[in-house]
């Protein structure tokens, strides 16, 4: 009764303050501009808008099965199962979930690694893998403000946004060979030589995104060894540990021959792809340190970081994450559940390789088969992009990046015919 | 260089002993000759394996709020109280998930056909229509002309932070006015985004209520077009908030300076028991035609803590300025976390779409506010049974999850330290903390620390 009352007064009032008010109001923010769509978020937007019954998304780097539908894995489903009901929830510590983290750190320093036993890596939970990078950047501008990055031509697209806005300056290294459509490997390294020591570089631990093309072994000891030389410091971005080969082990060999070179390095992981868990937002960043006083120094540091940005990470992600790693029977499942995704991948690779070949593609696909994990850099131009929307309904970003996941048995042909089409009087 | 053996298992020496392995392991015998070449003969060579470039990175300060929690866990006590963080706990001192909350859980778990792929940038749509409504109303003529942005975020604290970086790209006027005192993480999430902090006066410590002259001539004197941090209702720490006829007061100052209201609404349903009445401070200012950002929160009266779900709206003008600014929420958004978590959202969306759903959730909002104000009544009673100098009808008086005592820093050490009671050193206290187990437990320590403590 009271707030009706309340409710009536205010009324009166109201109406006679709300002419004044909207008559000598304006909008603060008439002068916005209209925000550039981001590339590649913006293409599944566009790809739901279709209407047509051929449309094919090969845009953003979600998997996608055999029938085109998106994959829930099996072992995230019995980790929901057995921890829904059983938790409450409180909030995290601002550093995450101590559980989760441990378990995320073995995955990329090794499940008996030296570094963890011996407490020297500051890690917290981070927002997926853009969290992950996000806080990085922040905390090197924060600790060293005359720091730039460094970043490989082509990255993700997010990458660069996220340095921009930690307001650390960008510069830029050769990476990817247009003409080879492989990796520019003689020129990344006259950047890391030429570059002054110290630099901050940012390195695609495997399955670079857009390119699929990523160092051999014998390439990365040499890109280890020369940042030695220099001191520079590599910060890793490690998206997709398991979805480049199958194998999560192997896919974090480039970290571990920095690890054994004894750099001292950063990590952004993420579970976004290689659990299927995308929208919870589940990641981790580590930054390995001298010594446990260190270890705990820093993580402090990037926990004053996240506090004022979201205060605590959200849990359930998290949950899932402990309860499959640290459950032997649901960790095997997962390890299995990877292997068939990155096989079906490599699989759709060969397919749409040998469906281009037959039908008398002037040009070389090769890279189509070189190139791991979930994309492929084409070498499409922006236009033929355009012409593979406009005419055959197919999106992907423009740069020519086809996310190898939204590739089935039932589109391959399709994809590769319209393809042939727009690339082969090139 | 000899190899050591693996006598001693240090860390120094664990290193030192992988380093020598790879140096002597590598095949390259180009780049092995050049690598030892240069390790042992050049001293002021930069390569310096075991050098962090964090090397001399400073300790951070304890969280002042979440280091209570922290503190409160080492303490071996049985009689340890934990009144520091806002986190609601039941008679029992239990944490409370919600029944329509599990409920929800189960429809979503049950579900085959939901997947866990990215949410928009915006985040979960239905969540953010139905945030609106709640906290702006069912049928707010601002939802119904289509010009308000609602976006989802991390909670209160990611709403915040999101709505602070649009302003400092956006809005011509840099600086924030907050009250003072308010929660400790504001003036940092502000301040990081690169706003400007200034405080107006919000609470007078002689009658533990609302100095309400100070707050009006503060916003008087604040230059025309800067923005204003409100809190809806339930004000933290303090719990004392304005009547609704000095809302209305601060309503037609602020339209009249032109100053942006950006309100924090982390408690509604919370205050009062009542979801509307919780956010007639918002409405009036809606009501108005201008406009304004709003932070919400579901951390509290949902219980949804850990699954950090909020939302910012910013309510524009016009429909093309709401498309406009939610545009460039977009490019704050992605180079901070992409898009926002989606368990906690489909949650919430299930409750507030379905009828049933969102009528027992009122029913357990209401029961919670309801024993914390049954708190704040014992805790009264107990220090008036005592005879605890002072006036103590502030407790009562004050509204929402915390009491500002007005104890000092020095009794508050004191009663942590001999009566193991967490809270933080503004004196502010969680009443969501206490039960009527440990009411005269409390009592004691506050008639201990006001009668031995100056």
């Amino acid at each position: 009764m009271a707030s009706r009352l309340a409710t009536n007064n205010q009324r009166i009032i109201i109406d006679q303050t709300s002419k004044l008010g909207t008559r000598l109001m304006s909008s603060w923010w008439q002068g916005i501009q209209p925000a550039a769509k981001d590339p590649i978020l913006g293409v599944s937007e566009a790809f739901l808008a279709d209407p047509s019954p051929d449309k094919v998304n090969v845009g953003v780097g979600a998997y996608r099965d055999d029938n085109g539908k998106p994959v829930v894995l099996e072992c995230v489903r019995e980790a929901e199962r057995r921890i829904a009901g059983n938790q409450n929830m409180e909030y995290l510590p601002m550093g995450g979930s101590v559980k989760m983290v441990e378990e995320t750190l073995k995955l990329a320093y090794g499940e008996n690694s030296d570094f963890i036993k011996d407490k020297r890596i500051a890690a917290v939970q981070a927002l997926s893998g853009t969290g992950a990078c996000r806080l990085f950047a922040d905390f090197q501008k924060r600790f060293r403000p005359e720091s730039q990055i460094y970043i490989p031509v082509p990255t993700w697209s997010n990458h660069h946004n996220i340095w921009r806005d930690a307001n650390v300056p960008q510069r830029v290294f050769h990476y990817y060979h247009p003409e080879t459509k492989g990796l520019d490997f003689a020129a990344l390294m006259d950047d890391v030589k030429n570059s002054p020591n110290g630099s901050f570089f940012l390195l695609h631990a495997c399955a670079h995104n857009p390119t699929g093309v990523d160092p051999t072994e014998e390439q990365w000891r040499e890109i280890s060894y020369q940042f030695k030389v220099k001191g520079h410091f590599p910060f890793f971005d490690m998206a997709y540990q398991g979805f480049a080969s199958g194998d999560p082990e192997r896919d974090a060999k480039s970290i571990r021959i920095f690890l054994e070179d004894g750099h001292l390095i950063g990590c952004a992981q993420s579970y976004a792809k290689n659990m299927g868990l995308y929208g919870q937002r589940v990641g981790c960043l580590s930054v390995l340190c001298e010594d446990e006083k260190q270890a705990v120094a820093v993580k402090s540091q990037l926990q004053q970081l996240a506090r004022p940005m979201y205060s605590n990470p959200p849990v359930h992600g998290a949950l899932i994450v402990s309860a499959i790693l640290s459950s032997p029977d649901l960790k095997s499942l997962w390890l299995k559940e990877v292997k068939v995704m990155a096989d079906r991948i490599i699989g759709m690779r060969t397919s749409l390789k040998e469906n281009l070949e037959k039908l008398g593609s002037p040009l070389s696909w090769e890279h189509v088969t070189n190139q791991i994990g979930m994309f492929c850099y084409s070498g499409m131009t922006p236009e033929q992009v355009d012409r593979l929307t406009s005419e055959y309904h197919i999106y992907m970003t423009r740069n020519g990046r086809i996310s190898m996941a939204g590739v089935t048995t039932g589109n391959v042909g399709y994809l590769a015919n319209a393809i042939n089409e727009v690339t082969k009087s090139a | 260089m000899r190899p050591q053996t693996h006598s001693s298992s240090s860390s120094t020496d664990r290193r030192l002993n992988s380093l020598l392995r790879h140096l002597q392991n590598n095949s390259n015998s180009i780049i092995m000759d050049s690598q030892t070449t240069i390790i042992s003969s050049s001293p002021t060579s930069a390569f310096n394996t075991n050098h962090s470039v964090f090397a001399n990175i400073p300790q951070g300060p304890e969280d002042p709020i979440l280091g209570v929690t922290v503190a409160y866990n080492k303490d071996p006590s049985p009689i340890k109280l934990n009144l520091g963080v806002g986190a609601y706990r039941t008679e029992e001192g239990k944490p409370l998930v919600l029944d329509v909350v599990r409920r929800a859980e189960q429809i979503i778990l049950n579900d085959r056909s939901r997947v866990k792929e990215y949410l928009p940038i915006t985040g979960l749509p239905d969540f953010n229509k139905f945030s609106a409504k709640l906290i702006f109303g069912n049928d707010s003529p601002a939802i119904q002309e289509n010009r308000i942005v609602t976006v989802q975020c991390l909670s209160g604290t990611g709403s915040l932070r999101v709505g602070a970086e649009f302003l400092a790209r956006h809005y011509h006027e840099r600086t924030i006015y907050i009250p003072q005192p308010t929660w400790g993480n504001h003036p940092k999430v502000f301040t990081i985004a690169g706003l400007s902090v200034k405080y107006y006066r919000y609470y007078d410590p002689t009658t533990r209520g609302l100095d309400f002259q100070g707050l009006l001539e503060d916003l008087r004197s604040a230059p025309s077009g800067a923005i204003v941090l409100l809190h809806a209702c339930a004000h933290n720490p303090t719990g004392v908030d304005p009547t609704l006829e000095q809302w209305e007061q601060i309503r037609q100052l602020m339209r009249s300076r032109g100053l942006l209201p950006f309100f924090d609404s982390a408690y509604q349903g919370f205050a009062s028991g009542n979801l509307d009445a919780d956010a007639q401070s918002v409405r009036i200012f809606v009501a108005d035609g201008g406009e304004c950002f709003a932070a919400q929160s579901y951390a509290k009266n949902m219980g949804l803590y850990g699954e950090r779900v909020g939302a910012l709206s910013i309510v524009c003008k016009s429909t093309d300025v709401a498309s406009r600014v939610e545009s460039q929420l977009k490019l704050v958004i992605r180079p901070m976390y992409s898009n926002p978590p989606i368990h906690g959202a489909s949650i919430v969306a299930t409750i507030l779409k379905d009828r049933n759903m969102f009528s027992e959730w009122t029913v357990e909002l209401k029961a919670m506010a309801d024993r914390i104000i049954s708190m704040r009544q014992q805790l009264f009673d107990a220090l008036r049974a005592r005879g605890t100098p002072g006036d103590w009808s502030h407790i009562i008086k004050q509204i929402g999850m915390f009491t500002f005592t007005g104890l000092n820093t020095e009794q508050v050490k004191f009663m942590t330290k001999e009566y193991h009671i967490y809270m933080t050193s503004d004196g502010r206290i969680s009443m969501a903390g206490l039960s009527s187990r440990t009411v005269p437990h409390l009592a004691d320590a506050i008639h201990a620390a006001v009668t031995r403590v100056a």
